[in-house]
């Protein structure tokens, strides 16, 4: 499993390199052919079985949400920007790692002690944080760190309850670790297994991906939100924690073909893959701009529930990883369904 | 034109869930074009030889419309927004399941306590069913549902659901069926989820990689609100489209539409849109650039169940577009 590797380390959008080495070492033996774009998205190339002139791709992109160096203060501590959609209350406290040394620091606020009545009642702005890493000052922080330096939360993988992970970064590695553990499964199809980048700014890599492989049916692996938790109205809650491979049937970006979600869903079901629905119709994904791009591309998105997504302590459930690998590997084997387009409209 | 567009408006085709709409209206192009077919995402592309440069036409099928998301014990169904769905318009309409349901979207729970932040998520559709089982039987989870509003006909003027875009897909078909020769290379492309986003003209653009592109859609008129002050008003011809929030049209596409209602004496009024965005938007940003412009038709009330056109503006749109298939843009 490579999972516990593979959200260790940092690659908030923009410097994916880390994650893009690692993968590329592993999945090289794998495949017939690499090619790494302009961007840094990876499409790692492998022939079908069935010399069927199709393409399946498979996709997951490798960037996860961070933080970036945006001044550093007289007094040596480190003002920042998000990257990606991050909840500044969830920010305050936690422990980060900064540049391409990993240096430990803490993202510091006023303690409560000190805030005012007003400032008590809101929650905080990004603005009014900063990264404390122990420089005393201007000066030694420079020798350090630089303005466009990138911050990852740390936090350790963790295994909790039954078969709960606990780390940063799930969204996507769960997406990437799914692909190239299916990289030997078999599939009559040709297949790209497109890792990209960006998708957390904007889905920003996977277009070009799309627009070089120009593939007959894309499917896009994720992390997706999780609201099984007090506070959230049945109707309101996108996938449950526990209870299978999430398929979306629309969302911010996307309303999935109805035909292929269904037979997904069924596919699931008669192989005793655990399945579900995402409820929600919010959020997006790599697909969104999939499925519009090179004349328009049939997509299907298949999720890991995750809590407290975008968060450094992010929780899965291995059972629902492990579904989604399995229901991927059998959309591989009767990936032919896909082939009519007449018949699924 | 008008029975046509009956049927069109009584026929369901909420975004991504275009088949059914697709199919007819591959019935009434086949006998009047070289080629028909569909792309990966829906939409259908009938194609007319010509010698000339390569014209797409885009009208989209899809409506506003709602997707079931959940249940709730007592047999709710709880729904998201499909395009630009208003909660004040939604509560207490129809809704129709593509599966045939049937069902009223109403408050969950007192209209008092929900009004002032009236939202999609304080609403479910009722569909009279017994209890979550009984729900579930009748609609199916990630099923497609559109707003009821019943075709009307009452002198000059049409009342309907869904006259965005019927009327376009309505006036692209009399076009192209009235039209005796054609000079330029035809794409008529009947697009697939336009409310959403422009998708489906957007990936159709880059497989057709037209020379130059007309959208038919409807546009917002100014003629009874003392807040929205447009020129356009109902009954005042087709509008030619200047710009909206989407795009500018290119004056080849402009000054040719208006050249032509001159000459052939059509009525026509210039549409400046302040909001809002049609399929030329998106194609036109495609393929390194195409000139682009629109036909529109004026509505009234639109996105609601009683959106209201003027019939001799739809003829006018009619008869504008096949003035374009027969005289060709050079």
């Amino acid at each position: 499993m490579y999972l516990s590797e593979l959200t260790a380390l940092p690659g908030v959008s923009g410097n994916e390199n880390a994650v893009r080495a690692y993968i590329k070492k592993r999945m090289e033996p794998l495949c017939d052919r690499i090619e790494i774009d302009s961007m840094g998205n990876m499409m790692c190339f492998k022939k079908g079985t069935g010399n069927t002139g199709k393409t399946l791709m498979l996709c997951a992109h490798m960037d996860e949400v961070g933080l970036i160096v945006s001044r550093i203060t007289e007094e040596g501590f480190l003002k920042f920007k998000t990257v990606g959609g991050i909840d500044p209350r969830v920010l305050v406290s936690k422990r980060v790692l900064i540049g391409e040394e990993g240096l430990p620091g803490v993202i510091g606020r006023k303690a409560i002690h000190l805030l005012t009545p007003e400032e008590r009642k809101k929650a905080p702005k990004v603005k009014e944080l900063y990264v404390d890493f122990g420089a005393k000052n201007k000066k030694e922080a420079e020798k350090y760190v630089t303005v466009g330096d990138y911050i990852v939360f740390d936090s350790a993988y963790r295994e909790f309850g039954d078969s709960l992970v606990k780390t940063k970064a799930l969204d996507d590695r769960v997406g990437c670790g799914a692909l190239m553990e299916l990289a030997q499964e078999p599939c009559t199809w040709d297949i790209c297994f497109a890792f990209t980048v960006q998708e957390e700014t904007g889905l920003r890599g996977a277009r070009l991906c799309a627009r070089r492989v120009k593939p007959d049916l894309a499917v896009v692996l994720e992390g997706t939100t999780c609201s099984d938790i007090p506070g959230t109205n049945s109707n309101m809650v996108s996938t449950r924690l526990g209870g299978g491979a999430a398929i979306s049937f629309v969302d911010g970006t996307t309303s999935f073909n109805r035909q292929l979600v269904s037979w997904l869903y069924r596919l699931g079901e008669e192989n005793q893959i655990p399945v579900q629905y995402k409820q929600t119709a919010t959020g997006g994904n790599d697909a969104g701009i999939i499925h519009v791009s090179a004349g328009g591309i049939l997509v299907i998105s298949i999720s890991v529930p995750a809590r407290y997504i975008h968060s450094p302590s992010s929780v899965i459930s291995l059972q629902d990883y492990k579904a989604v690998k399995d229901l991927t590997k059998v959309l591989m084997q009767e990936v032919d369904y896909a082939d009519n387009i007449e018949n699924i409209m | 034109m008008l029975t046509i567009l009956k049927t069109l408006c009584e026929t369901s085709a909420a975004p991504g869930n275009e088949g059914a709409i697709a199919k007819l209206i591959a019935e009434e192009v086949r006998p009047y074009v070289d080629e028909v077919y569909t792309d990966a995402l829906g939409n259908l592309i009938a194609h007319k030889k010509g010698t000339g440069k390569k014209l797409m036409f885009a009208a989209h099928m899809d409506e506003i419309g709602l997707v079931a998301t959940c249940y709730g014990e007592k047999g709710q169904v709880y729904v998201a927004a499909l395009g630009g769905v208003t909660p004040q318009t939604a509560l207490y309409q129809r809704v129709r399941f593509s599966g045939g349901a049937e069902g009223v979207l109403v408050p969950d729970g007192k209209l008092d306590d929900i009004a002032k932040n009236l939202s999609l998520q304080k609403m479910y559709v009722d569909l009279g069913a017994k209890n979550e089982e009984d729900a579930k039987a009748k609609v199916a989870l990630g099923e497609t549902g559109v707003f009821g509003g019943c075709f009307a006909l009452q002198g000059d003027c049409v009342i309907s659901k869904a006259l965005d875009n019927r009327s376009g897909c309505a006036a692209l078909i009399y076009g192209l069926q009235q039209a005796k020769r054609n000079v330029n290379d035809l794409y008529y492309v009947f697009t697939v989820s336009e409310e959403l986003g422009l998708r489906g003209a957007k990936a159709a653009a880059v497989s057709i990689a037209p020379d130059y592109a007309v959208a038919l859609d409807v546009t917002p008129t100014g003629d009874v609100s003392s807040t929205n002050k447009r020129a356009v008003s109902l009954g005042e011809g087709v509008a030619v489209k200047i710009m909206d929030r989407s795009f500018i049209a290119h004056p080849i596409i402009k000054d040719r539409m208006v050249e032509l209602c001159e000459k052939h004496s059509i009525p026509h009024q210039l549409e400046v849109l302040e909001m809002g965005g049609t399929d030329a938007g998106a194609i036109h940003l495609t393929c390194g650039g195409v000139p682009s412009g629109c036909i529109s038709i004026p509505v009234r009330y639109v996105h609601t169940p009683g959106e209201m056109i003027s019939a001799k503006d739809l003829q006018n749109a009619g008869e504008l577009a096949k003035l374009l298939i027969e005289e060709g843009i050079e």
